[in-house]
């Protein structure tokens, strides 16, 4: 117990990183898994922009990205994220690669939301003259906002678990904070205190999703 | 002057498969619908009728032939000039397909969004609409808030936010009751007589047919198969599938079982005697019965009217001597056609 608090600085600088990495990678990795599911599901068989090559691409590229366990993608990726990020460790680095991972994970989700908007109601804007920019914005996303938005929540989650095993590779947060003084120090009380954070932070953001969620659905 | 003019239209969906054939839905079909007519469409499930529909706004493309809206061919048209095209055309839906995340007057004003309208615009034209079709009340509720009829009531609102010259109703009452169908029947009376709207209706149910089309086209597999005035196909179907399509509605000839059920329950001669528009009149027909002295009753069938004109058949069981029969019956033979069925 006297260790957790003598290393309490140490643990609220792991927290702030933790909740950085992971607003960092949830706005890039959802905006990659937005463009790329709404890909999938525009140009897939019978959609508004269907483009059989292009969806045959994208549908190999999330299958082959989505099975790598995040461990070893981390060190697959490291490469391109040395190109992009102008390192292959750190934060950045991390954020890079948690982001790439979670945009393929992400468009699945998004893909099968807007599945389940009625395909009538497509034909509804296309009958008065709605372009396909129009629908997606006008139709597609407000249609299916309450099941991305559970998505989004959901991915949030899977999100946490990254950025924690990033930790291997020189990324800040809770999980290294976890191995590094809880694990390595043998010192379970350390390692519990990362894991409570870390459930009281899921909590809450499940929970705001889930409002935010019902709103969208009004229930 | 025809607001819709299809010539030789067919649609064929490729093959799913490599060497497999393609999939005829359309096939060959010319179609002329003219300025305020009410132009009704029926055939069973597949017969093609939902898909033909769905070429007049290039929802679906035709493979071959012409189809002229408006003076314009639109088959010949890319996608994004087909957009102006599709605002001159309404559309509802079997399923409503209105927008659950928007609220009804959100919904009747998506269509004038997409064509540009000013904002203060759009609020009159929405309260109009909505004025129209009588829910005036539910502006601000969701569709799923909403009963089938009121939902397809809001969709035809939408669809003619733009004021089209041109209505088209897929299956538009498929899904309600009997009672709300014709509340929305009603409905799109009054869209064609107070606005002029052209209206062209798809359905399976001939009764929608006999309540508000001036003309019918019967498809099967892909083509059309007979068409005309309501009134002529209604009294004197020609196609087998037309005659069918009649029979859901109209009580006409009794068949070969219900004759039998007859026979046993009358000892007399059975005639049917066919009644068309006001060249028959039956007190004429019964007239002569009751003066020779024939005792007759009706035992099947049923007078039908299609816009104020009258037809159908009665089946009358006859009895009196055979010889005093034979002489009236040639009689009324000069009057309408008569079925004797022994």
């Amino acid at each position: 117990m006297d260790a957790l608090i003598d290393l309490l600085p140490e643990l609220w600088t792991a927290t702030y990183e933790t909740l950085y990495i992971v607003a960092m990678t949830l706005f890039f990795g959802g905006l990659g898994g937005l463009l790329v599911g709404l890909g999938l599901y525009l140009t897939r068989a019978g959609s508004i922009l269907e483009n059989k090559p292009l969806f045959f691409v994208l549908n190999l590229l999330v299958n082959f990205i989505r099975p790598i366990p995040f461990i070893i993608f981390l060190a697959a990726a490291q490469p391109l994220a040395r190109i992009v990020t102008g390192s292959g460790i750190g934060n950045n680095a991390i954020i890079f690669t948690i982001a790439l991972a979670a945009s393929f994970a992400m468009a699945r989700i998004v893909e099968q939301n807007l599945l389940t908007v009625t395909p009538g109601v497509i034909d509804a804007a296309r009958s008065v003259g709605a372009g396909p920019i129009r629908i997606i914005f006008t139709v597609l996303l407000p249609e299916a906002l309450g099941p991305l938005i559970l998505g989004y929540t959901f991915i949030f989650v899977a999100l946490v678990d990254m950025s924690a095993v990033a930790g291997y590779v020189g990324g800040g947060g809770l999980g290294n904070f976890a191995l590094l003084y809880g694990y390595r120090q043998f010192n379970p009380v350390v390692t519990w205190a990362a894991v409570l954070l870390i459930i009281v932070f899921v909590q809450f953001v499940q929970f705001f999703g889930n409002y935010l969620a019902r709103k969208a659905l009004r229930r | 002057m025809a607001v819709v003019s299809l010539r030789n239209v067919g649609k064929v969906y490729p093959p799913t498969t490599k060497d497999g054939a393609g999939v005829t839905a359309i096939d060959d079909v010319s179609l002329d619908v003219e300025a305020g007519d009410i132009y009704g469409i029926i055939g069973y499930s597949g017969a093609g009728k939902s898909t033909l529909v769905r070429l007049v706004n290039a929802l679906e493309r035709s493979t071959s032939g012409e189809i002229w809206v408006n003076g314009q061919n639109i088959a010949a048209l890319r996608e994004r000039e087909l957009r102006r095209v599709r605002l001159g055309i309404g559309m509802i839906f079997q399923q409503f397909n209105l927008l659950g995340s928007r609220t009804v007057s959100r919904n009747v004003a998506y269509p004038l969004e997409v064509a540009g309208y000013p904002k203060e615009q759009r609020a009159a034209r929405v309260a109009e609409l909505l004025d129209f079709v009588g829910l005036a009340d539910k502006a601000g509720s969701f569709p799923d808030q909403l009963s089938g009829g009121q939902k397809q009531r809001v969709g035809i609102a939408r669809a003619l936010a733009t004021q089209p010259s041109i209505l088209l109703a897929d299956e538009a009452t498929s899904a309600l009751d009997p009672e709300t169908t014709h509340e929305v029947l009603a409905l799109l009376k009054r869209v064609n007589a107070e606005f002029g709207v052209t209206i062209i209706v798809i359905t399976h149910e001939m009764d929608v047919i006999q309540t508000i089309a001036t003309k019918v086209a019967v498809m099967d597999h892909g083509r059309v198969i007979e068409r005309g005035p309501v009134f002529d196909v209604f009294s004197n179907p020609q196609a087998a599938a037309s005659a069918r399509f009649v029979a859901t509605v109209v009580k006409g000839v009794p068949s070969v079982a219900e004759l039998a059920v007859l026979r046993e329950r009358h000892a007399g001669r059975i005639v049917t005697l066919a009644f068309r528009d006001s060249a028959v009149d039956q007190g004429a027909v019964f007239g002569e019965l009751a003066r020779a002295g024939i005792a007759f009753e009706v035992v099947y069938g049923g007078i039908n009217e299609i816009q104020g004109r009258p037809f159908g058949h009665l089946t009358l069981a006859l009895t009196a001597a055979d010889r005093v029969i034979d002489t009236v019956l040639a009689h009324i033979r000069t009057l309408t056609t008569v079925t004797e069925v022994r």
